[in-house]
């Protein structure tokens, strides 16, 4: 559905991405590994068109989208939830639900999609007039997810959805996420914390300043050495 | 007069004035909101908006100090000449951020403030050019009918700048509030990058905070003619920088605070005129811009947002 071809992406003098290539399929949850600043957030806002690569193809459905306008790529089906949620504080919970639906005419499909929203997350429903700066990390999480679900998408792009939350929610958005992927969305999630994305996702890229590295079912990765050592230290001394 | 009376008069006066100035100040605030630049560009456009009114109204025959219309011709006169006038610098204000401001998107530092000092040179220069440098009679069409309050008198003429003020402030407050471009335009000015990911075309809010702005700089110009029966190249100015200064009293990005900081300046130069002579109202002014950014640096009504990184 969404496809990466040798994409090469600058900023400046700096090769942030190098020939890199993705291959996700419809309906699975696909997690980017990676330390800092290799090229995890770079490649999220190539496939939403904030930066826009040098050379190489984004195909989504079939189509090259890597000249289009963000506006547009929203329209055919990416939403984002984005890295620390940045909801719009001083506008109201319905308000962001609303600006997720802002490339779709208002219709008989917002209020289908508004309940699903609110059924997903009551707590949401709860704090529709609040305004969204007022609302818990926990809370701001869910309307991040609602606010992305209510452009009706395909693909959900996801940059570090658990950063900031405590374990409790960190477990609960990843149920969610499976929720909402079981619905039939795909997801692509920019994750730090791979023990948590490995036990969800179908599958993993690793990417290693600006490569791929590795790639391969995400319970073939939880196995490996390597990643092992190098993401999931965590959950080893957890388990100690 | 009593002193009560005068103390009324000198407000009703401030209210009239500061209705201007708020209309003027409305320009600057939601410009800067969305794209943090202060478009000193605003100045001129408020007294080209004074010309375009002049001229609107002598094609309906209005000209000089003399009442030549009366009931329903004259409503409509100043209607059109309102409503050709908010268009006509609108669409000015669209034109200037398309020729002298989006070539500089995305570049760093004070080069587009810069460039809008330019712009608003070029503006008040080919102006004086066109039109000459002297000063100009504005028409006083709207015939002199007083309402008393005690000694204290308001003119329909200040009955009328209030309710054209209210209902475009209104009308602007409501459309940011409730229609989705104006959705957009707080989302955007809340949060650019989180806006543009959500299908907003920025440059379409740019486009609608330039046309609003300078449309409301085209009313504040209307007033400011009707007001003070006279119009040259020069009146942006010192009227642009006194609502430049309310702006930033209300807090600059702030939309009600806007309005508020215009008619605190407008009480302030009726108060100063009254009691301490009209060529201190600037020193007042400034000086309690002064005093309140010391106590409160973000303005009345403004929140100190965390630098951008």
């Amino acid at each position: 559905m969404l496809e990466f071809r040798n994409v090469n992406t600058y900023y400046g003098d700096l090769h942030v991405l190098k020939n890199v290539n993705y291959n996700l399929g419809a309906g699975e949850i696909i997690c980017l590994l990676g330390g800092n600043a290799c090229g995890k957030s770079t490649t999220m806002k190539t496939i939403m068109g904030i930066v826009r690569p040098t050379s190489g193809e984004v195909i989504f459905e079939g189509q090259r989208i890597d000249k289009l306008s963000t506006a547009e790529r929203v329209r055919r089906g990416i939403a984002p939830v984005l890295e620390a949620r940045r909801l719009f504080p001083r506008m109201t919970v319905f308000e962001n639900l609303e600006m997720g639906a802002f490339t779709r005419k208002r219709g008989p499909e917002f209020n289908e999609d508004l309940d699903r929203v609110y059924t997903l997350f009551p707590r949401v429903k709860e704090r529709r007039d609040q305004q969204a700066g007022t609302l818990s990390g926990g809370e701001q999480q869910m309307v991040a997810i609602g606010r992305a679900l209510m452009a009706r998408p395909k693909l959900i792009c996801m940059d570090e959805p658990s950063m900031g939350l405590s374990p409790l929610f960190v477990e609960q958005t990843f149920e969610i996420i499976q929720t909402i992927n079981r619905q039939g969305v795909t997801i692509f999630m920019v994750e730090q914390n791979a023990a948590m994305a490995l036990s969800i996702a179908h599958r993993a890229y690793v990417l290693q300043t600006g490569q791929v590295v590795l790639s391969g079912p995400a319970s073939e990765l939880r196995e490996n050495e390597q990643i092992r050592e190098a993401y999931l230290g965590e959950m080893q001394v957890a388990a100690e | 007069m009593s002193p009560f009376d005068l103390l009324l008069q000198q407000i009703i006066n401030g209210l009239s004035l500061g209705s201007m100035y708020a209309l003027l100040a409305l320009g600057f605030t939601i410009v800067y909101g969305i794209m943090e630049l202060i478009n000193f560009s605003h100045f001129n456009v408020f007294m080209i908006g004074s010309f375009v009114a002049m001229g609107v109204l002598s094609l309906f025959g209005l000209q000089g100090q003399s009442i030549l219309m009366h009931g329903a011709p004259l409503v409509v006169a100043l209607i059109v000449a309102l409503v050709v006038t908010m268009v006509a610098c609108g669409l000015l204000g669209v034109l200037i951020e398309r020729v002298a401001l989006r070539p500089l998107r995305g570049v760093q530092g004070p080069m587009a403030m810069i460039t809008t000092i330019g712009v608003s040179y070029v503006l008040s220069n080919a102006t004086m050019l066109a039109l000459g440098a002297n000063t100009k009679n504005f028409p006083n069409p709207i015939p002199p009918m007083t309402f008393h309050i005690g000694t204290a008198q308001i003119t329909a003429f200040q009955i009328v700048i209030w309710v054209l003020s209210a209902l475009l402030m209104g009308g602007l407050y409501m459309f940011v509030q409730r229609s989705k471009l104006g959705k957009a335009m707080r989302a955007t000015a809340q949060d650019p990058d989180a806006a543009l990911m959500m299908g907003v075309e920025v440059n379409r809010v740019i486009m609608t905070a330039f046309f609003l702005g300078s449309a409301l700089a085209g009313a504040a110009g209307f007033i400011f003619g009707l007001y003070y029966n006279f119009t040259n190249f020069g009146i942006g100015f010192t009227a642009g920088l006194r609502a430049f200064t309310a702006a930033v009293l209300g807090g600059i990005g702030n939309i009600p605070g806007a309005m508020l900081g215009g008619i605190l300046i407008g009480l302030i130069e009726a108060m100063a005129g009254q009691y301490v002579g009209a060529k201190w109202a600037d020193v007042i002014i400034f000086s309690l811009l002064v005093l309140v950014l010391i106590a409160r640096p973000a303005g009345l009504l403004g929140r100190l947002a965390p630098t951008k990184s």
